[in-house]
């Protein structure tokens, strides 16, 4: 199968730090791709340059072959790549109902959008459903800045999702939420996707997560790629279990509690750093 | 040839006006963020307390060079009380608001202070006009000049001079530097956050109530004096850089020299080109000559 | 789901009430209101741009190109009223489609400046040209209605229909607009920019719509004061104060209905003849201290006093 998204020797670095050098992807149709790296290896980073936010200093990024190197993040997404955020991107004075309403009118490309009402039966319908596959329209008439982080989170995936891309890209879906949750969040997100037949590449830090729901795994250490394969494979990797999951490795068996309470910890610093 | 030193020297003198007028904005909006719309009125007060006591004190038959201290002490406690006034009594109760909601605050309290002019002294002129002759005139090939003028020139020097100092080699300089750099960050650190924008914003109020003392005895002191000055002092402000005092200086001589010379060559665009150079920077470069831009991450 | 929205309604209703009370109320208070819907409608304008977090402090740019459109079309021979309005208009439209381009790409207070520092070079031009009166200004003859002339309270109450009908289509336009998925697209803006581009719309363009639109209204109002002024000067204009009055009315007014700017221009209209009147040293400190207490209690405007608080785009 043709791979629909792929990029060639990408390479990005800010000031001194070099935040990707030689990327070379390849994703195919319906994968579920999982990214893995230590803090500042190069994740968010390649999501940027996919996505147009940062434009890479050197390589291509072709999308069903065209090139997409030189595009800007509305046309990125008008092509059918669509992506969440580390920190949710919501508009944080309107409700949850309205969050999605405004996405879905943008979705439209009406040319008509400045004349045709907002609230319109078959937008009002779409949001329900939308809200009601990602499990927030318990919230629905909540303003977003309220939110719960998971719902919030859920909210800025759901809003991604509403233009049908072909390709999601999330941004460590699971961080800033608790331990408990995540699986839960996942379970949501992964169904609703699977609904919608949406090749997924998702960044993650939590190794059970990975293993539960990639069936391919990436891992990024230092802006290179260090491993690329099926996901037990990699996370076997010698190199990916020294320099990805060492720390966890050390802190004793993975599947116990307060090693994923560490993980917590970690990803939060991340994020506070964004 | 003379056309050209007159353009150099008005420009200047100009220049160190602007500069005296616009620097306490600046300095305002540096360290707090704020557009200071009632700067004008600072002016106002400034120019209203110097006739005021410029009168007294000719009334009482003094010493007449003495008078000049009449407009310092005038620019202190019309800077100091208003300063006061506008930051411990309204200011502080928005903070970490909006800016442009900021603005507004700002805006009504110079809607305010205009007619707090009237009530207090009236609608008639004021002057304090004996202060500009005092110091006679100077020849400079065969262009006179007023010395007045002239010593606006070393005000601006000595006060541009002294902010520079303060800021780059005293302690409260680099609290201001730090609280400019990062609010939070000096907060965690046990900077007193607070008393630095108070006395900020009393420093900056302190400028621009000297800035009206000083064009007191140059002009008519009436009602709405402040109005154009905001407008000149954010032209100026905007160019040089908000929030930067080197860039006040260039903001300062841009607009003055270039003011300058369309008064001597090109009167009908005086005005015009004030505020097409202030538009072209901010097409050019909107942070100003001297200012710098913060970056958006995700 | 779909609320019920009354606005259009109360708009036809207050707009139809204000028409026929033209034909009874006395000539200074048909023209003062006739003053007051025009410069309502910079207002509306102006509301479009603040529901965007955008604020124009040089709107009066556009007031001025409208009314001195008008007053050059009258230089040479143009009256009729329909023809001159829509002459302010389009000057306004096309001057904003040019500028445009580059304040599309300023938020907040850079916003603001240049808003300010462009009305400001208009101003500054003015000034300094003879030909048009320089700070004195010009006299405007009268406006004809398809081809009537007409003179003293008839002008006068021609004058207000026809704005009345404009206030009344512009509301209407306006609400269409502020219901659609661009006139939404405001608080996505105002809230997230990263998050509206990456839905794939253009922030810029749609800025630059609400822009043409804001100026639009602007143009029209000026194009009104300067017909039924009968007079345009520079200072009442252009100059930085007049944007400071719109932006004023617009805190003043809210931005929750399209009804509001022309409720708050008519309030405004009434205290400050009052005002005027009987306490000249004392207006701007009343316009300062109610600025003041709407930003601090009252932040959504006297609009808000009329709807319950409910969380609504």
């Amino acid at each position: 199968m043709a791979a629909i998204l792929e990029t060639k020797g990408l390479e990005k670095s800010f000031g001194s730090v070099t935040a990707a050098v030689g990327i070379d992807v390849a994703v195919d149709k319906h994968e579920v791709v999982g990214i893995i790296g230590a803090n500042g290896a190069g994740k968010t980073t390649f999501i940027n340059m996919v996505t147009g936010f940062v434009k890479p200093d050197r390589g291509r990024i072709f999308f069903h072959g065209r090139d997409i190197t030189a595009l800007s993040p509305r046309a990125v997404t008008n092509l059918g790549i669509s992506r969440s955020f580390q920190i949710p991107q919501v508009f944080t004075s309107a409700s949850v109902a309205d969050n999605l309403l405004i996405a879905l009118g943008a979705a439209e490309r009406d040319r008509f959008s400045f004349w045709r009402p907002l609230r319109r039966k078959n937008l009002l319908e779409s949001a329900a459903g939308q809200m009601k596959l990602f499990q927030i329209a318990d919230f629905a008439d909540h303003t977003a800045a309220t939110l719960p982080q998971g719902i919030r989170k859920l909210l800025d995936i759901a809003m991604a999702v509403v233009r049908r891309p072909e390709i999601l890209l999330l941004d460590e879906p699971t961080s800033g939420v608790s331990a408990e949750e995540k699986f839960q969040i996942m379970d949501t997100v992964m169904s609703a996707l699977k609904a919608q037949e949406v090749t997924v590449l998702f960044v993650e830090h939590d190794m059970e997560i990975i293993a539960r729901y990639a069936q391919r795994v990436i891992a990024f250490y230092e802006g290179t790629i260090i491993a690329d394969g099926a996901t037990e494979e990699v996370l076997a990797h010698e190199q990916v279990r020294k320099y990805v999951i060492g720390e966890d490795l050390r802190g004793g068996d993975s599947q116990a509690a307060p090693a994923r309470g560490n993980g917590v910890v970690r990803i939060d610093k991340e994020a506070g750093r964004a | 040839m003379l056309t050209a030193l007159a353009i150099l020297i008005d420009g200047l003198v100009y220049s160190s006006w602007l500069f005296i007028v616009a620097v306490g904005l600046s300095l305002i909006f540096g360290v707090m963020k704020i557009l200071n719309v009632a700067h004008g009125s600072l002016y106002a007060f400034g120019a209203y307390g110097a006739a005021t006591m410029v009168g007294i004190y000719f009334d009482a038959g003094w010493a007449p060079l003495g008078s000049f201290a009449m407009l310092l002490l005038a620019a202190l406690v019309m800077g100091a009380i208003l300063g006061i006034v506008l930051e411990r009594g309204l200011l502080r109760f928005v903070y970490g608001r909006d800016e442009v909601i900021i603005v507004l605050v700002t805006y009504a309290a110079f809607l305010i202070l205009e007619d707090v002019i009237k009530l207090i002294w009236g609608v008639d002129p004021y002057y304090a006009a004996q202060l500009y002759g005092l110091l006679g005139m100077t020849e400079i090939s065969l262009l006179v000049f007023s010395n007045y003028d002239l010593a606006l020139i070393g005000l601006a020097l000595f006060i541009g001079g002294s902010l520079w100092l303060a800021i780059n080699r005293t302690r409260w300089g680099k609290l201001l530097l730090a609280v400019i750099h990062d609010r939070e960050m000096s907060q965690a650190f046990g900077i007193n956050v607070t008393r630095v924008y108070t006395v900020t914003f009393v420093l900056g109020a302190v400028l621009g109530a000297l800035g009206g003392a000083f064009t007191a005895p140059m002009i008519s002191v009436t009602p709405g004096i402040g109005v154009e000055v905001i407008i000149l002092a954010f032209a100026v402000v905007v160019i040089g850089g908000m929030g930067s005092v080197p860039g006040a200086v260039i903001g300062s001589l841009i607009v003055g020299l270039s003011r300058a010379a369309a008064v001597h060559l090109l009167p009908e665009i005086e005005l015009f080109v004030i505020y097409g150079v202030m538009s072209l920077v901010l097409i050019v470069r909107p942070q100003g000559l001297f200012g710098k831009t913060a970056e958006k991450r995700i | 789901m779909i609320e019920k929205d009354k606005t259009l309604r109360t708009l036809a209703i207050a707009v139809a009430i204000f028409a026929v009370a033209g034909f009874f109320l006395p000539q200074w208070a048909v023209f003062m209101l006739t003053l007051a819907l025009a410069k309502g409608l910079v207002v509306l304008g102006l509301l479009i741009l603040w529901r965007t977090g955008l604020l124009s402090f040089g709107h009066a740019l556009f007031y001025c190109t409208g009314g001195y459109a008008v007053g050059l079309a009258g230089l040479w021979g143009l009256t009729d009223v329909v023809a001159l309005i829509a002459l302010g208009t389009v000057a306004s439209i096309l001057l904003a489609f040019a500028l445009g381009f580059l304040i599309t790409r300023y938020r907040e207070i850079y916003f603001a400046m240049l808003s300010m520092a462009f009305s400001m070079i208009l101003y500054g031009v003015l000034v300094k040209s003879e030909v048009l009166g320089s700070t004195d200004g010009f006299n405007i003859s009268p406006p004809t209605f398809l081809g009537v002339k007409l003179e003293g309270e008839s002008l006068t109450l021609g004058n207000y229909l026809v704005t009345c009908l404009l206030v009344w289509a512009a509301g209407w336009g306006v609400h269409r607009y502020l219901q659609s998925t661009m006139g939404h697209m405001s608080i996505g803006i105002r809230d997230n920019e990263i998050r509206v581009e990456y839905l794939g719309v253009s922030v810029r363009r749609v800025i630059h719509v609400k822009y043409v639109i804001a100026a639009a209204l602007a143009g029209a109002g000026g194009a009104i004061s300067a017909m039924v002024v009968g007079h345009i000067d520079p200072d009442s204009m252009a100059y930085w104060t007049v944007s400071g009055e719109f932006v004023f009315v617009t805190i003043l007014a809210g931005t929750g209905s399209v009804v509001a700017p022309f409720l708050g221009s008519i309030v405004f209209e009434l205290v400050r003849t009052y005002a005027f009147q009987y306490t000249p040293y004392t207006w701007q400190l009343i316009l300062g201290s109610t600025l003041l207490l709407l930003i601090l209690i009252l932040p959504d405007g006297l609009w808000s006093l009329f709807t319950r608080r409910k969380a609504r785009v």
